[in-house]
């Protein structure tokens, strides 16, 4: 047993203690870390994934900003009582384009990881500007503010150059066009075909808030009415092994 | 280290042979519970490795031998719950909607799952207990006041098809012109004075009532009919019975005649299943659905 005897040499000595404390953290680390990145069912690849648009992009800032996922999750677990209720589990691949992700791990509201389409643009609004108006056991804050709030998508393209550079594949036309997309978005009577060649054919184009210019609301149920609805399940059938 | 002392008393067990700044350790033995849990569990994780999806390997981890994945489980799960009620789902996906609540086994069976569907599909906006929200115009299901006809089949085919979306062609539809553009504002004010007397109110300003008659008789009527008794086939609300989808007050009348109103609701045949929407159509049947 010689080496163990050697302990004394690590326990008296600060920096070399640190040094192999890191290493045996680094191993434990790569174990449990590194097959994530090569393992078949955390890299799955599904049809329907896209990058956000700017203007959802910027609802998801102001889902963060307000704290939505301190409340609601974005991950339908596979158990049956959450399939019943939310819709298909979800996929890892379904957050890859996530930075950072929202699974979240407290429900006080339910799961949003499906919300999209479920409800009308009317509902999101009528419940965000005052949950209780709609759903009176609700104890979710108000959120009219962000009606009030005007956004013109001036630095959207900054935050998708950022996104880009952890991955995200915005291609260059999309850069150059951020800002355009994200006022087209928002507005019906605007010409946003190049949204929709962009960004694929199912992207919401509508006045969301019903209100004229572009307000957080806005942006937050153009997020909203997105969520979950990329992958579709009518012809994408997951293996079931995983 | 220092060498042990002698602070050791006959009797005790020996220390560990550590002495740091003259404080020495026993060499207690473990409780033998305790070890023998240890390495019970030790060998209860071999098992488990083998038995269960665990180890990484290149492209999958090692599955376990008995094929057990967290997809698999729900899969099944889902199975078994649509086969156990496949039987009663289908036979209520093929009667006649008429016949659902002479039949006491189905009517208890479609009461249930319904009110299941409704709370998890229909109550954030039609509240919980059905009681609809008046000031966003989600309609009470608890009253025999129908805006598109309260049968069992009108409800199923409302909920079926939902109202003005854009999903299905066949969604109920109607569409109430925006009088602001087309009446002056002392003619909305008229009409709306009258409206406020057809459920037996009182106008606001009971003068202005006589000119709105003339107003309503000539825009109104054919949608609300002559005494504002709605149409059930265009789903023309009833003005004559005090039941208002959006309020009755003066102001919220007004707004409604000036910028009219466009309540959507969804097609649900895209979501849920035949079974499930004949269930829920025969629960808000028998909260206040009519014949």
């Amino acid at each position: 047993m010689a080496i163990l005897d050697k302990h004394k040499i690590l326990e008296t000595n600060a920096t070399l203690l640190l040094v192999f404390s890191f290493l045996v953290v680094t191993i434990g680390g790569i174990v449990q870390i590194a097959p994530l990145f090569y393992l078949e069912n955390t890299i799955e690849k599904v049809e329907g994934m896209r990058p956000y648009t700017p203007l959802e992009l910027a609802g998801r800032e102001i889902y963060i900003r307000e704290g939505c996922y301190v409340c609601h999750s974005q991950m339908i677990r596979p158990m049956r009582d959450e399939v019943e209720r939310y819709g298909h589990y979800s996929l890892a691949a379904e957050s890859m384009y996530d930075h950072p992700f929202q699974w979240g791990s407290k429900r006080t509201g339910p799961d949003l990881a499906r919300v999209g389409g479920r409800y009308s643009d009317d509902w999101h609004v009528d419940h965000l500007r005052n949950p209780e108006a709609v759903v009176p056991e609700s104890v979710m804050p108000k959120y009219a503010f962000l009606e009030d709030t005007r956004i013109d998508g001036k630095y959207i393209e900054d935050l998708m150059r950022t996104h880009a550079f952890v991955g995200v594949p915005y291609s260059d036309e999309m850069l150059d066009n951020a800002q355009a997309d994200f006022l087209a978005q928002a507005d019906p009577d605007s010409d946003y075909d190049g949204l929709l060649e962009r960004y694929g054919d199912k992207v919401n184009v509508r006045n969301f808030d019903g209100q004229a210019g572009i307000s957080e609301t806005d942006a937050l149920v153009a997020y909203l009415q997105m969520l979950g609805t990329l992958v579709d399940f009518s012809t994408f059938t997951p293996d079931a092994s995983r | 280290m220092t060498t042990p002392t002698d602070k050791k008393l006959p009797g005790d067990p020996d220390t560990t042979g550590h002495s740091w700044d003259g404080i020495e350790e026993f060499n207690n033995p473990l409780p033998k519970w305790w070890l023998y849990t240890f390495y019970l569990c030790i060998i209860w994780a071999i098992g488990y490795t083998i038995a269960y999806p665990a180890w990484p390997m290149v492209n999958s981890a090692t599955a376990g031998l008995l094929g057990w994945s967290s997809r698999g489980e729900v899969n099944a799960e889902m199975e078994a719950a649509e086969a156990a009620n496949a039987e009663i789902n289908a036979r209520l996906a093929s009667v006649e909607l008429t016949e659902i609540a002479a039949d006491p086994d189905l009517n208890s069976y479609a009461n249930n799952a319904g009110a299941a569907v409704f709370r998890t599909w229909c109550a954030q906006c039609h509240g919980s207990g059905a009681a609809g929200v008046q000031a966003s115009g989600y309609p009470n299901l608890l009253d025999d006041d129908w805006l598109w006809g309260g049968d069992i089949e009108n409800i199923y085919y409302t909920v079926a098809h939902g109202i003005r979306n854009e999903d299905d062609d066949d969604a109920r539809y109607s569409e109430m012109p925006a009088f602001g553009e087309l009446l002056e504002p002392e003619e909305i004010n008229g009409v709306v004075n009258y409206v406020m007397t057809l459920s037996g109110g009182e106008a606001q300003d009971p003068s202005a009532v006589e000119a709105g008659a003339e107003v309503y008789a000539d825009n109104c009527s054919v949608c609300h009919g002559d005494n504002g008794e709605g149409d059930v086939f265009q789903g023309a609300p009833n003005l004559a019975d005090a039941i208002w989808l959006y309020g009755g007050d003066y102001d919220t009348l007004v707004e409604t005649v000036t910028y009219s109103r466009y309540g959507v609701m969804p097609n649900w045949n895209s979501r849920l299943t035949e079974a499930q929407i004949r269930a829920v159509a025969t629960y808000v049947h028998q909260l206040g659905g009519g014949t």
